[in-house]
């Protein structure tokens, strides 16, 4: 497989002096979906406004399909499309030809036949002649990838491309990178919801204060990310885990009179009913249960600890 | 160079005008008769004739003049400022175009716009005095290349512009004053010699100077220095355009 986009030390500071980016290595193979998530401010869009020419780096190289995005940015360019995180559409143009204004803005000769076909699948067909400003947001969010498909991009950006859209959308969205990825488009996503990544992304990167913490095959992230936690609370403290549990996966808790189990929510047998019974087994008295799942934003801190360890 | 990119541009910006364009078609004939009432007939009447034309005529130039350079000045800051300001800016940035196509696609459909209104302009001046142009191939290349360079100028100051007061500061508090005291509506003879020299620091004197030639065959300055004055402004304002693209200023940073 070849590399679509490949991503050295890459670093921008604001004019007004913030490092957003703090040295980005990224290297993105042709035909995979990769989901960039990161708490609010973490550099997700700057990421990919500098990849895109948007904004001017401040050190580091970008290569799109092997060109240069600044020596021969018409080559890196002509392949990317982005669908931006705002909405952002001159409101007294028509749908239709906003659409084909992209596609002439990235030099492509016309082709109705193929902007009908990227209407339709957006259900945006019905609305061609309406004037952005009488559409919907969802439609309008669907107006911004129509323009990005417009020049049939073979590097696909999706800042946040379902944040204020319904249920019902979000398949349909997801149906439609599903339709691209088959036509072998590579497509970078970021998003704030794990489901979202989960139900479609090959790979999952993290991205906190401007640097990539990790990039990781999805399933092997999911693992991690479906721990969740069980305490039990016992009525006597403990020195140790009883040699009756010691099967168990279990550590004591800091307060010396509860033991926490660690399990996979995702896995077919949890465990739990029989940690229970050996517990009471082993002579052990329960005060209390508790379990916890860790929210997105523990899950990105521990990953970030994990991985400076 | 993609000439798909300065089509879609330019195409996209004409239908900007074209939904408005009975506005655009009927201000400049409003203003026009306005400027013939008040000027040609009330003052008209009492200077009778101007380089040996009839005032009304005289004041044709100018008028064409005033209307075209604030005209490209507007549409050409307002093209360019309001992606930046809804945001749709992100587009062009990311297209696989250089900002010379950007530049020609924005200027070329302020100029047009402007030229529209500049000959509208005329025709509607016909109806009221008795236009007679000398040369038809220098007024049309005065007419062009004031729209042009004066959309340039726009499209500068919507690039630097960061909101819509500083949009509408330097057409107000410069260009306007120097298009009227550039002698729209009076020859520089007309005023008293110490006049005549500060005048003659005005750029705009100039081009005013060197569209009335075209069409009376008079002029307060040599032709050749009006067309030297008017593809310097030209050349100084691509100097500054290809800077602002070479260090991404007020755009990509
Ligand atoms: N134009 C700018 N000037 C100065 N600082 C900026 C600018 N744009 C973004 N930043 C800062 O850069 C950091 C990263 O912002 P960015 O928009 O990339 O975050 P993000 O990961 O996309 O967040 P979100 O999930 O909220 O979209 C933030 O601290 C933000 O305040
Ligand atoms: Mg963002």
């Amino acid at each position: 497989m070849s590399e679509i986009l490949k991503v050295t030390g890459l670093r921008k500071s604001y004019a007004s002096g913030f490092e957003a980016l703090k040295g980005v290595d990224l290297s993105v193979t042709s035909g995979e979906i990769l989901a960039l998530l990161g708490p609010n401010g973490a550099g997700k869009t700057t990421l990919i406004s500098t990849v895109c020419g948007i904004t001017s780096s401040t050190g580091g190289r970008v290569e799109i399909g092997g060109h240069d995005i600044e020596t021969d940015f018409r080559a890196a360019r002509r392949l990317v499309g982005l669908v931006p995180q705002e909405i952002s559409l001159e409101p007294f143009e028509t749908v239709i030809n906003t659409v084909r204004f992209s596609r002439g803005l990235f030099g492509k000769p016309k082709n109705e036949a193929y902007i009908e076909k990227i209407l339709r699948d957006l259900s945006l067909w019905d609305k061609r002649k309406n004037r952005i400003m009488e559409l919907s947001g969802g439609m309008k969010r669907r107006v911004l990838i129509a323009k990005a498909l417009s020049h049939e991009p073979r590097l696909l950006f999706l800042d946040e491309p379902t944040a204020g859209v319904d249920v019902e959308l979000r398949k349909d969205m997801w149906n439609v990178v599903a339709e691209l990825k088959k036509q072998g488009v590579t497509i970078i996503l970021t998003t704030h919801y794990i489901e979202e990544a989960e139900a479609i992304a090959d790979r999952i990167g993290v991205i906190s204060k401007g640097q990539l913490m990790l990039v990781e095959e999805k399933q092997h992230l999911m693992k991690r990310l479906g721990q969740k936690k069980l305490t039990v609370e016992l009525q006597s403290p403990l020195a140790e885990v009883p040699a009756a549990l010691s099967k168990y996966d279990l550590v004591v808790g800091a307060d010396g009179a509860s033991l926490v189990y660690s399990y996979d929510t995702r896995a077919e047998r949890t465990g739990i009913t029989a940690l229970l019974a050996d517990i009471s087994a082993a002579g052990l008295v329960l005060k209390d249960l508790q379990t916890d799942q860790s929210s997105l934003e523990d899950i990105f801190v521990t990953l970030v600890k994990e991985d400076a360890a | 160079m993609s000439f798909s990119a300065i089509r879609a541009i330019y195409v996209f910006e004409m239908a900007r005008f074209f939904r408005t364009l009975m506005q655009s078609f009927i201000s400049p004939v409003i203003s026009t008769s306005l400027y013939f009432v008040v000027f040609g007939a009330a003052i008209g009447s009492r200077i009778q004739e101007a380089d040996g034309v009839s005032y009304g005529a005289f004041i044709v130039p100018g008028l064409i003049m005033l209307s075209v350079i604030t005209q490209s000045i507007s549409n050409a800051s307002f093209g360019i400022y309001f992606p930046k300001f809804i945001g749709t800016i992100y587009e062009l940035l990311s297209a696989p175009v250089s900002f010379i196509e950007i530049v020609i696609g924005y200027v070329g459909a302020a100029a047009t716009k402007s030229l529209f209104i500049g000959v509208v302009i005329l025709a509607t001046s016909a109806l009221f005095v008795d236009l007679q142009i000398a040369h038809p191939f220098w007024m049309v290349l005065f007419l062009v290349l004031t729209c042009l360079s004066f959309a340039l100028m726009g499209f500068i100051i919507g690039i630097w512009a960061r909101n819509f007061e500083q949009l509408q500061l330097v057409p107000l508090l410069i260009v306007t004053p120097l298009v009227f005291l550039g002698g729209s509506f009076y020859s520089i003879s007309m005023l008293p010699p110490v006049w005549q020299i500060i005048t003659k620091l005005n750029p705009v004197v100039y081009l005013i100077s060197g569209f009335r030639w075209s069409f009376y065959d008079t002029a307060d300055v040599p032709i050749a220095v009006s067309l030297f004055a008017i593809l310097a402004f030209t050349a100084i304002c691509i100097a500054v355009i290809g800077w602002i693209f070479k260090t991404g200023w007020r755009i990509r940073n």
